[in-house]
């Protein structure tokens, strides 16, 4: 074992691995965090706890990790390139590790202009620091681990154990590189990897034939991005504004139709979507898992932490393994 | 060339507003390209100057002027005694310009008149580009000529992050997305396969984020030496 993580434990065995999302408020209070955990909590073998996700400031996400890791969840720190160097990143490397952290995911990180999409002010005007980009940082973290060093050659007495993950944005431009891309990533030391949320399961199928030829599915444990759909409306946001990701016709029509058959009630409407929603999600999980060289799905229900226990179920996948001696 | 803009003018006069003499000072290589701060730029914001001084009713001389570069000393020394009877210039050149006359001025403030933006190119007339960032170890040879850390939002070394769309970075629809041009332009020279090897951690002690950067040419000073021994 590289860090002896749950998630690790779970992909060693050879089930199919699930992670699930738990994103930390713009609060001071522990409590959403402790919340969102005891939602997740057996419903996934870890949890992302994002890093100012949409470059707004809210709990770091190596503080609400610990949180998280108190109600019983184990958490993945999540860690982009954006806000620290990396003084910084192996200094909060050591102590998450020294706080029982195990797993790391190494992001560049929604530039600091992004302020949720312009939805809130945020700090565009924060100095972007990008000292390493993401693989550069998955590098650093093997470093660290396995050689007992840190970045700038000095050693470490006692390594950070962290089971380390990237990201693969599979239908990203330009499509012919990213399996390239992603070898990096793996070469560099990624053990596992969480995709973009895959709507076009045609897509990710034939970029997962172009990994498969390179070898790559046997190095690093490829975990499929769903993204639980709550509304027609989010579909073809998703479809036409979000980078990476594209949702075919039939699935937005799908939803289209669930939400007319509710009639005029508002509520009835928003139900309606959510169940197919739901639907939707269970097919796409059935359907990634299939794909060869997949070994479990990173399910992103938004502030909807209460969807996962109904999709796991329907899914197959619940029970999670446990493993006696942890 | 370096590429500046000019400062809104109200910025400028809340600069001046307070002096009796003013030197609007242009300089005409980069700046004046890019229709900033070149000799016409001077005149044009000595008059707005003027008008404003006499809407407000505040005496004030205003001039202009012009010289070639303000970078180098042999440009303005000739200038430099007319220069010091003002009690204020009002640069026009780059920063680097106004903080080189500062430095050589004496007790006379230097202002800066407009901003000074980036090192540019001009791809079609008014419209100038970022295309390199000085980081002092240049890499252009492993990225089909294009420049990660200038054209790249994210300054990143391994390709393009998740967030490129339609070839256009995550930043803006107006922004090109630097690794999307990389990736293209070497598929289109067949050396895409450079891509595939990891670029490990920079050292950017040689960018700005090392400190104030110099570059001493031993062999220049000795030569110049040389001459001044003899011709004394
Ligand atoms: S690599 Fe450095 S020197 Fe070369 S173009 Fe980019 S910023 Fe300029
Ligand atoms: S979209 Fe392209 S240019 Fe923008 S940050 Fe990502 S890789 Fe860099």
């Amino acid at each position: 074992m590289k860090s002896g993580s749950n998630l690790e434990r779970v992909i060693a065995s050879g089930k199919p691995a699930v992670t699930a999302e738990l994103g930390p408020p713009m609060s001071a209070d522990p409590q959403e965090v402790i919340h969102k955990a005891k939602l997740l909590k057996g419903y996934c073998d870890a949890a992302n706890i994002t890093d100012c996700q949409t470059a707004v400031v809210r709990i770091s996400s190596i503080a609400a990790a610990v949180l998280a890791l108190r109600e019983g969840l184990e958490p993945v720190m999540q860690m982009t390139c954006r806000d620290r160097n990396r003084i910084a990143m192996q200094a909060d490397l050591l102590g998450a590790a020294a706080l029982g952290l195990r797993n790391c995911l190494c992001i560049a990180g929604d530039h600091q202009s992004f302020s949720a999409a312009g939805k809130l002010k945020g700090h565009p005007g924060a100095k972007n620091v990008y000292d390493v980009d993401s693989i550069q940082l998955v590098g650093i973290l093997k470093k660290m681990r396995d050689e007992g060093l840190q970045e700038g050659g000095d050693k470490l007495e006692v390594a950070p154990k962290f089971f380390i993950g990237a990201a693969f944005t599979p239908g990203g431009e330009p499509m012919d590189y990213r399996p390239y891309r992603l070898k990096k990533k793996v070469d560099a030391g990624a053990d596992f990897i969480q995709t973009q949320g895959i709507y076009d399961v045609e897509m990710f199928k034939s970029q997962m034939e172009k990994v498969r030829n390179l070898g790559i599915h046997e190095k690093t444990a490829i975990l499929g991005g769903i993204i639980v759909p709550k509304s027609a409306m989010m579909l073809r946001y998703m479809d036409s504004s979000v980078a990476g990701v594209s949702v075919p016709k039939p699935l937005i029509d799908r939803m289209m139709k669930a939400k007319n058959d509710a009639g005029t009630d508002k509520k009835k409407a928003k139900e309606a979507q959510e169940e197919e929603g739901i639907k939707i999600a269970v097919e796409l999980i059935q359907q990634v898992l299939e794909i060869p060289g997949v070994k479990g799905v990173h399910v992103q229900a938004i502030e909807w932490e209460s969807a996962m226990p109904v999709i796991l179920k329907a899914a197959g996948l619940y029970p999670r393994p446990t493993f006696p001696d942890a | 060339m370096i590429v500046g803009k000019q400062k809104p003018f109200e910025e400028i006069w809340n600069m001046v507003k307070d002096f009796k003499k003013v030197l609007v000072y242009g300089c005409n290589t980069c700046v004046a390209i890019c229709h900033a701060g070149g000799g016409k730029e001077a005149e044009i914001i000595a008059s707005m100057i003027r008008i404003k001084a006499a809407e407000e009713g505040v005496p004030m001389e205003v001039k202009h002027a012009g010289i070639e570069r303000h970078c180098e000393p042999e440009y303005f020394e000739p200038l430099m005694e007319e220069v010091k009877t003002y009690d204020l210039v009002l640069s026009t050149a780059c920063g680097v310009g106004v903080n080189f006359l500062s430095e050589r001025i004496g007790n006379i403030p230097v202002y800066p008149g407009i901003n000074t933006e980036f090192f540019g190119a001009v791809p079609q007339a008014g419209v100038f580009t970022e295309l390199c960032a000085g980081c002092g170890n240049c890499i252009l040879h492993l990225t089909g000529g294009i420049c990660p850390i200038a054209r790249c939002s994210k300054s990143l070394m391994n390709g393009p992050c998740g967030g490129t769309n339609k070839g256009k970075c995550e930043i803006s629809q107006e922004v090109d997305c630097g690794w999307y041009l990389i990736v293209e332009r070497m598929k289109q020279l067949g050396t895409v396969d450079k891509l595939y090897a990891i670029q490990q951690p920079r050292n950017w002690s040689t960018a700005r984020d090392g400190g104030p950067r110099r570059v001493v040419l031993a062999h220049i000073q000795d030569l110049e030496e040389e001459e001044a021994k003899k011709e004394s």
